[in-house]
């Protein structure tokens, strides 16, 4: 017993309303699924939160028509300057709703509700406030005097950011004109039919948006559907390049964001104290589920012990528990798989040499969960240190000079984001230069902003979302001559 | 990185107070923390500037995430007194005449009339020529008697003068010194005339039997920079302080959660440096009790709970006194208070 | 003296593959034989194999941070130098383009003219790229934060099957333009302004693996090329037209290491003269985008 026991502070669940079933959202109205209803649980409870139903494809041409139309009749025809007041109003509507989309969020997904109310719910409103803007004004954007959209985009998002990746998605597409079928994660659907409802009060138009349920092969449908224009995907680079051979040979474009095992390097003249607390919002964030995760700690073989140990003491005073308590730091893992995915490459790097230690907070009975782990002792040849584990665990190698650190962190298939912590400011910019990687974040980590683009280099993907370069992937370069 | 040895964590332990060293002592960790025996400016400057630097959107992201900590109901009853028990109950004006110091001194003695489960503050914090009064009020009562010296709030008197400020406190009975820093002589570089500053301060403080407890103002808002708060911090418990203070309180900005989140990462690493647990104190701007429980979260989360204790963290504050008492009416009634219902001092 | 009445015979040249900056023989030891529009006899190409590929992208793999690596201007003078040598060799290009794609002398000027024109136009664009495509992101925080392009890596290019030097220089010049290295497998038929162009590239300033011209097969080589896994980004111009193989096939070979695909434009090759664009270049850069606090 600590002298300052926090008490439970736990945020109520009634702000939401969750229904017991959910159909698909289709041109403006939910009807039911043609497949077999599947179910949603709340990762921390393991209770069953809605039933969901499951599109097929008679389904998704049913949602894909819907689109077409909607873009072709009224989306696409309809000048940007009004396609933005829609966008306003969505953002609007998500600021004001967003207490209840963050519950939702956290029952859906089992991440902390300080995340989902101070992460999630607001960058969403803001990437949807960011787009708005540039609806009217495509053709300052560099990709011709009169770019035209692609027409319907098909969109598939994984269950790591639910609603986030839902705007990302999104809004830059109904900004450029596009019109949407959007296939959430099967784990996490609930804030996506939270957001249909939120449309039914924007009066968007019918069709415009529409939003179907499913698993894998849902998502697979979708993609391969030849009324798609447009295909974007957030999720696994194995799902990522089955969708590449998919649409090969098609004139369907893609925007793929896909896994990473991003290299956070700290050299000896870092901040350390500020360096520690972006290692574990590298890697501890969101329970580690994210693609751009800093699951590498590269640090300098002078420093290492201090720094590994600093950062045990750091682990120590996470909390660890019921996402709905608002001190809670790290939650529930999404679900029982990846749950299982985190604890099988755990054990095997434990049989493969590298020291394992886990923080002796104390965990919930029920429900999927899994302590922040750290592995020392750890070579560029474990499986810890090449496979994305996507979870709340850090492979901790060292380096010597500057030349060995750009080579652990470069020599890896995946490309999507590193750290680098020095306060040598000549070091940081040629580090920067030297990283393959889409974001470099340099003394800080996992920033988000809807002006800034993501997106990987090599297995990560391609395409970027957010900011300026996030309307590329949705435009059509057209130039009046 | 030269300055530990071994990796810290929050301490739940705690360590040696800094108070019951002697001189040769002091002087022995310095030199071993420092690598020299000289403690030359060179020396001094070569470890200070040797520090880990600070950066400061990190520290203010930090400090951020530690304010939105939600400590309700039993947590909540806890902090209020535990923060209550931790003022050094403050007025230091031109104007405070007998009676001004009399009535800061009944408060102190009852903070909450007809409720004798409220704890009292740490201490009261006057103007060396105050302390008797204030000594008198108390009676006896387990109650410190602080006062600022050396010259405050500036400083800026020469060395024999800020000695003397000094010695008239302590005679006059003050428990703790809260003494300022030459900052013209830390931001000119001159860290050996800073380090013998307070070794001469504290050498006066230790004359007595019982020593003054001796707390070592930094003023952060004139030194600017995370780096120069560092630094000074170090410096300070280097040369022997008790504490490190963040602000007169004259000068803005005065005590913010950010610098006061660096400083105890100081303290913590200090201890794990020398096994000596040096405490602190922010100072200036504190109002509301919310704002209070946010330094208790960052005391628990960044020094740890050995440091959860007036011992080794105070609040330098006048007003925050009442708002605490309000939110502390509120938890046992289960409505909200009004100012009628609190006294002022 | 005879030299009057016998006519001399002319020296024929070598036609080999371009790998690492030397000219080396297909390691298969094979060639095939090119004809003219006409039909006649015009050489023998080396017929590159699939170890070829191999060697080829290895030296591409070696030169390419190096390219990255030179200043923006010094890559536009670099490249510019490609075209004043294009220039000098102007009468021997527009032979093979007249005898190789069956046009006319005049319209052989018109191309040779147009690929040197352009040569020049992708020069000018190596010191302008990342202002054009790159920006500051102004996000709500205390960060400095800005996106530029940057080259994708190893860049294999199937050089269009028609049109063999305004089409070839049409996908290849874009793609050196930001740093990338290439690996460029020439039209089947139509191969010999592309081993010219090597040997203009050889006597110029760009350095040795930046550019790896194959010739051969488009059927055999490129298959490998797409599939190989050290290969960052391809162009498929020239799948349009290739006996044996479709551009679809080679894009599903691609997505095993998710290449970047630049898709032929249409199903049939156009005529490659109004085609310069800055998306060209774009096709084959990754937008890295790089945070840092901003504070005292």
């Amino acid at each position: 017993m600590s002298k300052f026991e926090y008490a439970p502070a736990p945020e109520s669940a009634s702000v939401v309303d969750i229904d017991s079933s959910y159909g698909l959202f289709i041109d403006g109205e939910f009807v039911e699924g043609s497949g077999a209803a599947m179910k949603t649980v709340n990762p921390a409870t393991e209770e069953v939160l809605a039933d969901v139903a499951v599109a097929d494809e008679a389904d998704v041409d049913r949602a894909v028509a819907a689109a077409r139309r909607a873009q072709e009749q009224v989306w696409g025809p309809m000048p940007g300057a009004e396609r933005a007041k829609y966008l306003f109003r969505i953002a609007r509507l998500l600021a004001e709703r967003s207490r209840e989309f963050a519950v939702l969020e956290t029952l859906d997904n089992g991440k902390p509700i300080r995340e989902s109310r101070d992460v999630d719910v607001p960058t969403a409103a803001a990437h949807f406030f960011y787009y708005a803007g540039w609806a009217d004004k495509l053709s300052y954007a560099g990709y011709g005097s009169e770019p035209r959209p692609h027409g319907v985009a098909g969109q598939v998002i994984p269950w790591n950011f639910p609603l986030l990746m839902l705007a990302w998605k999104i809004a830059p597409a109904l900004a450029t004109g596009n019109t949407v079928v959007l296939k959430p994660a099967e784990t996490t659907p609930l804030t996506a039919l939270l957001f249909a409802d939120l449309l039914r009060q924007a009066e968007l138009p019918p069709g415009v948006v529409n939003i179907i349920t499913g698993a894998g092969p849902t998502g697979s449908a979708l993609v391969r559907h030849a009324g798609v224009d447009k295909v974007a995907f957030t999720g696994s680079t194995a799902v990522g390049k089955q969708i590449a051979k998919q649409i090969a040979g098609t004139r369907k474009h893609a925007t793929l964001e896909l896994g990473g095992k991003a290299a956070n390097i700290v050299f000896d003249d870092a901040p350390v104290d500020q360096a520690i607390e972006g290692i574990v919002n590298g890697i501890y964030f969101n329970q580690g589920q994210v693609c751009c995760a800093g699951s590498r700690l590269l640090v300098q073989e002078s420093i290492a012990e201090e720094v590994t140990e600093r950062l045990k003491g750091r682990l120590s005073t996470l909390r660890v528990g019921d996402p709905m308590d608002k001190n809670t730091d790290v939650g529930a893992i999404n679900s029982a798989a990846q749950l299982e995915r985190i604890t099988t490459l755990t054990q095997a790097g434990q049989a493969e040499g590298a020291t394992r230690w886990t923080s002796d907070c104390p965990l919930p009975e029920t429900g999927y969960w899994f302590a922040p782990t750290v592995f020392t002792d750890v070579s560029s040849a474990h499986r810890i240190a090449r496979e994305e584990i996507f979870g709340p665990v850090l492979s901790v190698l060292t380096f010597r000079t500057p030349a060995e650190a750009i080579a652990k962190a470069n020599t890896i298939p995946y490309g999507l984001s590193a750290g680098i912590w020095t306060e040598k400011g000549s070091r940081i910019l040629a580090m920067a230069d030297a990283m393959r990687a889409g974001v470099v974040w340099a003394n800080t980590f996992n920033r988000f902003d809807p002006t800034s683009p993501f997106g990987g280099y090599k297995e990560s993907g391609y395409g970027r979302e957010g900011g300026r370069h996030g309307l590329a992937p949705y435009l059509v370069e057209g130039t009046v001559r | 990185m030269a300055t530990t040895t071994t990796a810290p964590a929050p301490s739940s332990t705690g360590g040696t107070h800094p108070a019951t060293r002697s001189a040769q002592q002091v002087s022995a960790d310095a030199s071993g923390v420092v690598g020299s025996d000289q403690l030359s400016n060179a020396a001094l400057r070569t470890f200070l500037h040797g520090l880990p630097g600070v950066d400061a959107v990190g520290l203010a992201g930090r400090a951020a995430q530690l304010g939105s900590r939600s400590i309700k109901t039993t947590a909540k009853a806890w902090g209020l007194d535990t923060v209550i028990s931790m003022i050094d109950l403050t007025t230091l004006e031109g104007a405070d005449t007998p009676g001004k110091v009399r009535s800061l001194v009944a408060k102190a003695l009852t903070p909450q009339p007809g409720d004798a489960s409220c704890p009292r503050p740490a201490a009261v914090c006057v103007y060396g020529d105050r302390v008797q009064i204030a000594k008198e009020a108390l009676g006896g009562a387990p109650i410190a008697v602080a006062a600022v010296a050396t010259g405050f709030p500036a400083g800026r008197a020469g060395t024999a003068a800020r000695l003397a400020d000094t010695q008239d406190a302590v005679d006059a009975g003050a428990d703790e010194i809260d003494m300022v820093i030459d900052r013209g002589a830390f931001l000119a570089g001159d860290y050996r005339k800073v380090y013998d500053d307070i070794v001469a301060v504290r050498e006066v403080c230790q004359s007595r039997a019982e020593p003054a407890h001796l707390k070592v103002i930094l003023e952060t808002g004139e030194l600017a920079t995370n780096d120069n708060v560092r630094r000074a911090s170090w410096l300070a418990m280097l040369a022997g302080a008790d504490f490190i203070k963040t602000s007169t309180g004259k000068v803005s900005p005065a005590a913010t959660l950010p610098v006061t989140v660096l400083m105890l990462e100081a303290v913590r690493d200090f201890l794990a440096a020398t096994g000596v647990q040096v405490g602190v104190k922010p100072a200036g701007g504190i109002r509301s009790a919310k704002d209070a429980l946010k330094y208790l979260v960052a005391v628990n989360e960044v020094a740890g709970e050995a440091w959860l204790d007036p011992e080794f963290f105070r609040f330098g504050a006048s007003s925050l006194l009442n708002d605490v008492l309000l939110q502390r009416l509120k938890l046992t009634s289960g409505v909200y208070s009004g100012t009628d219902y609190v006294t002022i001092d | 003296m005879s030299s009057t009445t016998t006519p001399r015979l002319d020296v024929r040249k070598t036609y080999k593959l371009f790998v690492g900056g030397k000219f080396p023989r297909s390691e298969s030891g094979r060639t095939y034989e090119i004809t003219t529009a006409e039909g006649t006899f015009a050489a023998n190409a080396a017929l590159a194999s699939r170890k070829d590929a191999r060697d080829a992208v290895r030296a591409a793999r070696a030169a390419q941070p190096g390219w990255a690596g030179a200043t923006a201007y010094n890559r536009g003078q670099v490249l510019y130098r490609v075209a004043e040598l294009l220039e000098g060799r102007r009468a021997q290009f527009v032979g093979d383009v007249a005898a190789g794609e069956g046009v006319s002398a005049k319209k052989a000027e018109e191309l040779v003219s147009a690929a040197i024109d352009r040569w020049v136009w992708y020069a000018g664009w190596t010191d302008k790229v990342a202002q054009v495509a790159g920006n500051a992101n102004p996000v709500a925080g205390p960060y400095f934060n800005l996106s530029v392009p940057e080259p994708t890596g190893v860049v294999a290019v199937l050089a269009p099957q028609a049109s063999s030097l305004l089409g070839l220089v049409s996908v290849l010049a874009p793609v050196l333009v930001s740093g990338n290295s290439v690996v460029v497998l020439s039209s089947q038929d139509r191969p010999l302004p592309a081993v010219t162009l090597s040997e203009v590239l050889a006597t110029s300033d760009v350095p040795g693996g930046v550019v790896n011209v194959l010739t051969g097969r488009t059927a055999e080589v490129a298959p490998h090329l797409a599939a190989h896994m050290d290969v960052n980004a391809i162009d498929l111009a020239g799948a349009l037209g290739a006996d044996g193989i479709t551009w679809g096939e080679l894009e599903a070979d691609a997505a095993e290491n998710l290449k970047r695909v630049r898709r032929p434009a249409g199903e049939t090759e156009g005529d490659w003269l109004d085609t310069q664009s800055l998306e060209a270049i774009l096709a084959f850069t990754e937008t890295k985008t790089v945070w840092h606090p901003k504070g005292m």
